[in-house]
C-alpha cells in the first residue's frame, strides 16, 4: 500500500510538472530543463563511482555515447525493419521507447563491464587514465562506423523523448541510486572507498565491488544517452568527447563526492549558470564554459575540497539527530 | 627495406621528443606521486612562446641555428616560470590533501591553460603555422633512405639534454636531494633538505625539457595549436608508464618505443590508428606489467 502511494505520487508529480513545463514554458527554457535532467542522471550515476566507491572514472561520456547510439540504432534502424514505423499511437510509442531505454542502458552496462574488469584492478590515477583512454576509444570507434553515421552524425532519430520522460527518469534514477547507496552493496562501495585493504581483509573482493558500481553507473549513463538521442533527434560523436566527461566530473566534485543531493544541485546549477553565460561567448569567441569549469575545480580543490555538500544529504536536515560516523 | 629503416629513423626522432616530455612526467611522479596533467600544456606553451618570440628577431624570419637556439632558450625560461607558477599556486597548497584532490586540480589546471590559450586575445582557437627556424635539408640519402638535418637536430638536442639531466640528477648535490625526496619526503626534510625548493626545481627541470620538446615538435611539424599539448602529453605519459613511471631511463626507453610503435603503425597498418596505439599499449602494459619495463613495484604494507 505504501509503495502504491509512493508510485502514485511519483507519477502524479511527473505528470503535473511535465504538463506545466510543456504547456507554459518557452521552448528554449524547456531544452535547458531537459539538459539539466540528463546531466542530473549523469552526475548522480558518476557519483556512484567517483564519490561513493572512491574510484576516479574519466570516461563517463563514452558510456553515454554507447547508450545514445544503441538507442538510435534500435529506434531508427531496427524497429522500422521489424515493422514499427510511421505513425504509432502514444501507448505503443512510449512502450517501445521504454524498451529502447532499457536495452541501451544494458548495452552501456555491458561495455562498462568489459571496460571495468581489466581496468578496475588498477588504482587511482591509472584508472583515471585508462577510463579516459577507453572513453576516447569508444568515441573513435563510433566515428569509424559508417552505418551509424560516422563523423557526419546520426540523423533522423524519432523525437520520442520529452520532458515527462526526462523528469521522470532523472527522479527515478536518483531515487534508485539513493536506495542502492543505503543498501548492503552500497555500504560495500563505501567500504572500498574508505579502506581498500580493510575491505579485502574481511573477505570481500574489492574488484568485484568496484565493477558492480561501475556497471551500474554505466547503465544509467546509457539511459541518459538514450534520452539525449531521442530529445535532439541528432547525434554527433564529437558531443561525447573528453570535455563532456570532464563537465560531469566537475558537477560531481562541486556538489560533493559522496552526496547525491550535491550532484543534483551542482548539475542543475552548472547547467543553468553556463547557459546564462552563453552571451559572453560572443565577446570571447571561444567556449568560455571550459575555462569556468576548470577554474571552478581548481578554486574548489584549494578552498573547499569536499564540495558544496560534502558527504551529507538534504534529507539529513529533516532526520532526527542520529550519529553518522562518516559525516565528517 | 629502405622503407623499414626510414620508419626506424622517423620513429626514433619522434620517440626522442616523447622521451623529453615523458621525463617530465616521470620526475614529478617520482617525487609527488602525482600525474601532472598540465605538463602537456607546458609543451604547448613552449611552442606558442616560440611562435610569438621568433618574429621579434626580425621579420621575415631568417632561419638559422642561432635563431633556433635563442628561441629555444626563451621558451625554456618562459616554461620554467609557468611550471613554477603551476607548482606554487595549484600543487603546493595541496601537499597534504588526498591524492584524488591533487589529480582533480591537475586536470583543472591542464584544461584551464588549454582553453585560456584559446581565447582570442591570447592565442586563439585557430591553428597557426610555426615560423621556420631552421631550413629543412636532406643531409644524407642512400637508396631511398633520407635523413634530414631536422632529425639530426632533434636527436642531438634531445640526447644532449638527457645527458645534462643525467648529470644533474646523479652528479650534483641538488640531484642527490631530488632522489632523497622521491625516496621519502618526510625523512628528507628531517635531514634538512628544503623539500619545497627541491620540488620546485624538479618542476623547472621538467618544464625546460617540455619547452625543448614543444619547440622541436613545432619545428618538425610546423603547426601550433592550443590543443596540441593534450595528445602529446597523453602519449608521453603512456611512454612514461611503459618505461616504468618514476624512472628517468625508463621514460627515455618508453618514449623511444612509443615513437617507434606509432611510426610503424602508421607505416604498415593505417594512419587512423595513430592515436589509438598509445591507449592500446597503455592498457596492455597496465594489465601485464603495471610497474612498467624498468620500474620496480612497491609492496604495500599494512
Amino acid at each position: 500500500m505504501k509503495q502504491l502511494i509512493q508510485w502514485g505520487s511519483f507519477i502524479l508529480v511527473v505528470a503535473i510538472f511535465g504538463w506545466l513545463l510543456t504547456e507554459f514554458v518557452p521552448d528554449y527554457y524547456q531544452t535547458i530543463i531537459a539538459i539539466c535532467g540528463i546531466n542530473v542522471i549523469l552526475a548522480v550515476s558518476l557519483n556512484l563511482v567517483n564519490g561513493f566507491t572512491g574510484q576516479f572514472s574519466m570516461g563517463h561520456a563514452g558510456f553515454m555515447a554507447v547508450g545514445a547510439y544503441m538507442s538510435a540504432t534500435l529506434s531508427t534502424l531496427l524497429l522500422p525493419a521489424l515493422g514499427f514505423s510511421g505513425e504509432m499511437n502514444v501507448f505503443t510509442q512510449n512502450l517501445l521507447f521504454f524498451g529502447v531505454l532499457i536495452v541501451s542502458g544494458l548495452s552501456a552496462g555491458l561495455i562498462g563491464f568489459l571496460v571495468g574488469v581489466p581496468s578496475l584492478r588498477l588504482k587511482g590515477d591509472y584508472l583515471a587514465i585508462v577510463t579516459l583512454g577507453f572513453g576516447e576509444i569508444i568515441r573513435t570507434s563510433i566515428l569509424n562506423i559508417e552505418a551509424i553515421g560516422g563523423a557526419r552524425g546520426f540523423i533522423g532519430i524519432p523525437q520520442w523523448s520529452n520532458l515527462y520522460w526526462v523528469l521522470g527518469l532523472s527522479i527515478l534514477s536518483t531515487v534508485i541510486i539513493a536506495r542502492v547507496v543505503t543498501s548492503i552493496p552500497g555500504k560495500q562501495f563505501m567500504a572500498v572507498r574508505d579502506d581498500e585493504t580493510a575491505t579485502t581483509s574481511i573477505g570481500l573482493s574489492t574488484t568485484r565491488i568496484k565493477v558492480r558500481a561501475f556497471v551500474l553507473a554505466s547503465f544509467f549513463a546509457g539511459v541518459a544517452g538514450a534520452l539525449f538521442a531521442h530529445y535532439y533527434s541528432y547525434l554527433n560523436p564529437s558531443t561525447f568527447n573528453f570535455n563532456y566527461s570532464f563537465q560531469i566530473i566537475a558537477m560531481v566534485v562541486l556538489g560533493g563526492m559522496g552526496s547525491l543531493s550535491g550532484s543534483v544541485t551542482a548539475a542543475i546549477l552548472l547547467t543553468v549558470l553556463l547557459e546564462a553565460l552563453r552571451p559572453l561567448q560572443d565577446y570571447t569567441g571561444v567556449d568560455l564554459r571550459m575555462v569556468i569549469y576548470s577554474l571552478v575545480l581548481i578554486v574548489l580543490m584549494l578552498t573547499r575540497p569536499q564540495g558544496i555538500f560534502g558527504r551529507s544529504e538534504v534529507t539529513d536536515f529533516f532526520k532526527k539527530r542520529r550519529s553518522r560516523p562518516h559525516n565528517a | 627495406m629502405a622503407e623499414f629503416f626510414q620508419h626506424l629513423i622517423n620513429g626514433i626522432s619522434l620517440g626522442s621528443i616523447y622521451a623529453l616530455i615523458a621525463i617530465g612526467y616521470s620526475m614529478v611522479y617520482g617525487i609527488l606521486q602525482l600525474i601532472n596533467f598540465a605538463h602537456g600544456e607546458v609543451v604547448m606553451l613552449g611552442a606558442v612562446t616560440g611562435f610569438f618570440v621568433a618574429p621579434l628577431f626580425g621579420r621575415p624570419v631568417h632561419p638559422s641555428l642561432g635563431l633556433f637556439l635563442s628561441v629555444l632558450l626563451i621558451s625554456m625560461v618562459v616554461c620554467s616560470i609557468v611550471g613554477l607558477l603551476i607548482e606554487r599556486i595549484a600543487y603546493r597548497p595541496l601537499r597534504k590533501s588526498p591524492r584524488i584532490n591533487c589529480l582533480i586540480t591537475a586536470i583543472g589546471v591542464s584544461l584551464f591553460i588549454q582553453y585560456f590559450t584559446q581565447l582570442d586575445f591570447i592565442f586563439g582557437a585557430i591553428p597557426q603555422s610555426y615560423p621556420e627556424l631552421i631550413e629543412r635539408q636532406i643531409v644524407f640519402s642512400i637508396g631511398g633512405l633520407e635523413i634530414s638535418n631536422l632529425q639530426i637536430l632533434v636527436l642531438g638536442l634531445s640526447f644532449s639534454l638527457m645527458g645534462i639531466l643525467e648529470f644533474i640528477v646523479f652528479r650534483t648535490k641538488m640531484g642527490k636531494a631530488m632522489r632523497a625526496v622521491s625516496e621519502s619526503p618526510e625523512i628528507a626534510s628531517l635531514l634538512g633538505i628544503p623539500v619545497n625548493r627541491v620540488i620546485a626545481f624538479t618542476f623547472v627541470l621538467g618544464s625546460c625539457l617540455a619547452a625543448a620538446a614543444g619547440t622541436l615538435v613545432a619545428t618538425m611539424y610546423p603547426k601550433v595549436d592550443a590543443l596540441m599539448g593534450a595528445l602529446l602529453g597523453l602519449k608521453a605519459f603512456v611512454a612514461a608508464v611503459l618505461g616504468g613511471i618514476g624512472s628517468i631511463s625508463g621514460a627515455v626507453l618508453g618514449g623511444l618505443l612509443m615513437g617507434l610503435a606509432e611510426e610503424y603503425t602508421v607505416g604498415y597498418l593505417s594512419s587512423s590508428f595513430r592515436d589509438a596505439i598509445a591507449f592500446t599499449i597503455l592498457i596492455l602494459i597496465l594489465l601485464v606489467r603495471p610497474s612498467g619495463l624498468l620500474g620496480t613495484s612497491r609492496i604495500e604494507k599494512v
